[in-house]
């Protein structure tokens, strides 16, 4: 007997006891929705992790010190370092970030003010509505002047900000000399909730003249690797302390993100696939007792000239078949799952083919797994008693 | 044992020799087929009876290569069956053997077309020619208009003519009936059991079992079994004479 004839009968089978066949294949139809909905999900949430990051900068290095009596990290030798080494970093900006309470007449609030340097807006591809940005000069004077973010223009000077304006913080009048652009729809704690000055203003309002913390933007992320390399050799030299000094870049981060996502996924996933090692055992189950209620036709089929393989291969096959095209409804099922649940969460979601592919061959080999016992058993049944019984 | 028509110089059909078959029930053994020598040659049309327990379903399935003897040599058209392994048993049942069943025992999920095509199709014969034996055989019987009709929707003398038909589809060597009118009423009997006679008339070769002497007066020749063994071997005048007898 050819394959072909025992898919031709595994399809009489199933067509013949619709309902049986459909609740069998109702748990392989769930798992394999599950799986695949699951790992689409994770997929997408995986995507819009990365990318947010990405925005912030994938050639960014931050570094932060501590510095102590004895061993300090001078911005000036900072400069010169990345100044010596030109063929990786693009440029250097000191970061002195703290809360401050900020005020406009009546109207207050509190918001992270950072002091920058002068290439700060260019080397994270920042850019202004109104006005400049902080100059060399700036940061050499000491001068009170600030560019503020969409959110401080629309929550303290009720959105209507102009060039000259001027506010308060801690206590101390600034002038604003430059607007950014609206980047993240002018909410609370995102990148337009920002005030940025002259570093050298910022240390001195947080009460003391080192720098803690810097950005070095590498050329690409590519020489990112090799930029964290002669910054570690640099501040180890300084500092003579691993502990006293952090490296950090967003490679690292998207790292971090891509193995926890990943892991998130293995998770999910396991637990959808033990879905599908129960819709196995459910096959299994039918199967055999299909085989018991089958035995006279296989009693017929036997006494007709259908050797051992030939048994075999239609209970197999019906088993793979069943397993299949229940496979194939829940990755239709989890396709749609997907695009609906990724739309609703606003996320871009959908099944990837490796997940199709993996659920497909599941399915199929669960079939073949888990129907190999039932047909065995119908395969090595004695004809006469199999015959015999009713 | 007498002589028979055409059985010169040939070698036998069927040549049983020394059959055994015992079954261990618990301490005590069962000896179904209690030593059991029998030869039949092509063209023959044999009756095996005897009362119910007395063994003739297993040697029946000995003959048909459903089972073998725990003991003794069966050669079937020169081939050695008695320690054949279940594969090669199938390919004789396959190519060899026709069974035509008491209960009939059509599939029920296949139509009767399908049902006549079962053992060209595990022979391994293309979709178009099995079709085209298929038909011809149910031609053969005379129902091949209700090819498309699926068991339950035959009568009784129906089916059995289905299932004789798929008995002839393969043109095996040998057919086996083993209580084949045994479920069916008289005037049907009668009719299948004219057309073995013909179909014997044609030139197979049958074995039939049976309860019944009217059905055993057809055949040409008549076995009687008793406890496993051969009592009676003659013609079908002879055991009526012998019936008679007492
Ligand atoms: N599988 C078996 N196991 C045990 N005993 C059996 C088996 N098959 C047949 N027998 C016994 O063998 C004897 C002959 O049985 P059988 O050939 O079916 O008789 P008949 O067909 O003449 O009625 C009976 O006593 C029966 O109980
Ligand atoms: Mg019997």
């Amino acid at each position: 007997m050819s394959i072909l004839q025992a898919f031709k009968l595994a399809g009489k089978s199933i067509v013949g006891s619709k309902m049986r066949s459909f609740l069998t294949m109702l748990g392989m139809i769930i798992g394999v929705a599950s799986v695949i909905t699951l790992i689409g999900l994770m997929e997408g949430v995986t995507n819009y992790v990365i990318s947010t990051f990405s925005d912030m900068g994938t050639n960014m290095i931050s570094v932060t010190v501590t510095n102590t009596d004895t061993r300090k990290v001078d911005v000036d030798a900072v400069y010169e370092f990345t100044e010596e080494n030109s063929d990786i970093f693009l440029g250097v900006t000191p970061k002195v970030s703290s809360r401050y309470t900020v005020k406009n007449g009546t109207e207050s609030l509190t918001t992270s003010v950072t002091g920058v340097g002068e290439d700060y807006l260019e080397l994270n591809s920042l850019e202004l509505s109104a006005g400049r940005f902080i100059q060399y000069a700036d940061i050499k004077n000491r001068y009170n002047g600030a560019v503020i973010g969409s959110y401080i223009v629309e929550e303290l000077f009720d959105g209507n900000a102009a060039l000259g304006d001027t506010f308060k913080i801690n206590g101390q009048v600034y002038t604003i000399i430059g607007i950014q652009k609206e980047e993240a729809d002018s909410e609370a704690n995102s990148t337009d909730d920002v005030v940025y000055i002259p570093y050298s203003n910022a240390t001195r309002l947080a009460g003391s003249n080192d720098i803690g913390s810097y950005s070095f933007a590498a050329i690409d992320s590519e020489t990112v690797e090799a930029g964290e390399e002669v910054l570690d050799n640099y501040l180890y030299g300084i500092m003579k302390n691993e502990d006293l000094y952090t490296i950090s870049s967003m490679t690292q981060l998207l790292e971090t993100v891509n193995t926890m996502t990943g892991m998130l996924s293995a998770i999910l996933g396991g637990i959808a696939g033990i879905s599908l090692l129960v819709a196995g055992i459910g096959i299994m189950n039918i199967m055999l007792v299909s085989v018991v209620e089958r035995t006279k036709e296989i009693g017929i089929r036997k006494s007709l000239g259908a050797k051992k393989r030939d048994i075999m291969w239609q209970f197999v096959i019906e088993a793979a078949a069943i397993s299949t095209i229940g496979g194939v409804i829940g990755i239709i099922i989890g396709y749609i799952a997907t695009r609906t649940l990724g739309s609703a969460f606003g996320i871009e979601a959908a099944p990837t083919l490796n997940s199709i592919l993996l659920a497909f061959g599941v399915s199929a080999g669960i079939g073949i797994g888990f129907g190999y016992m039932p047909a065995s058993k119908a395969a090595s049944l004695n004809p006469i008693d199999a015959l015999r019984t009713e | 044992m007498m002589e028979l028509g055409n059985e010169e110089n040939n070698a036998p059909l069927i040549d049983l020799i020394n059959i055994f078959k015992i079954y261990q029930m618990g301490t005590t053994e069962v000896r179904a087929n209690d030593g059991i020598s029998l030869t039949i040659y092509d063209g023959e049309f044999v009756a095996i009876v005897g009362k119910s327990g007395s063994g003739k379903s297993t040697i029946m399935n000995i003959i048909g290569a459903l089972d073998i003897p725990t003991e003794g040599k069966y050669i079937l058209k020169g081939q050695d069956v008695s320690k054949m392994k279940s594969d090669q048993l199938a390919t004789i049942r396959n190519k060899t053997i026709g069974f035509i069943f008491q209960q009939y025992n059509l599939l029920p999920r296949q139509n009767l077309l399908e049902n006549v095509e079962l053992p060209l199709l595990y022979g391994g014969y293309g979709a178009k020619e099995r079709k085209q034996l298929a038909m011809e055989a149910l031609a053969r019987v005379g129902i091949e208009d209700k090819w498309k009709n699926y068991p339950n929707q035959l009568s009784g003398g129906q089916q059995q003519r289905g299932s004789i038909a798929r008995a002839l589809v393969g043109k095996p060597s040998l057919i086996l009936a083993d209580e084949p009118t045994g479920a069916l009423d008289s005037k049907t009997s009668r009719e299948v059991l004219e057309f073995l006679k013909q179909l014997n008339e044609e030139g197979n070769t049958i074995v039939l079992i049976t309860h019944d002497p009217t059905v055993a007066a057809k055949a040409n020749r008549v076995v009687k079994m008793h406890d496993g063994k051969i009592v009676f071997d003659g013609t079908a005048r002879e055991y009526k004479e012998q019936e008679a007898a007492g």
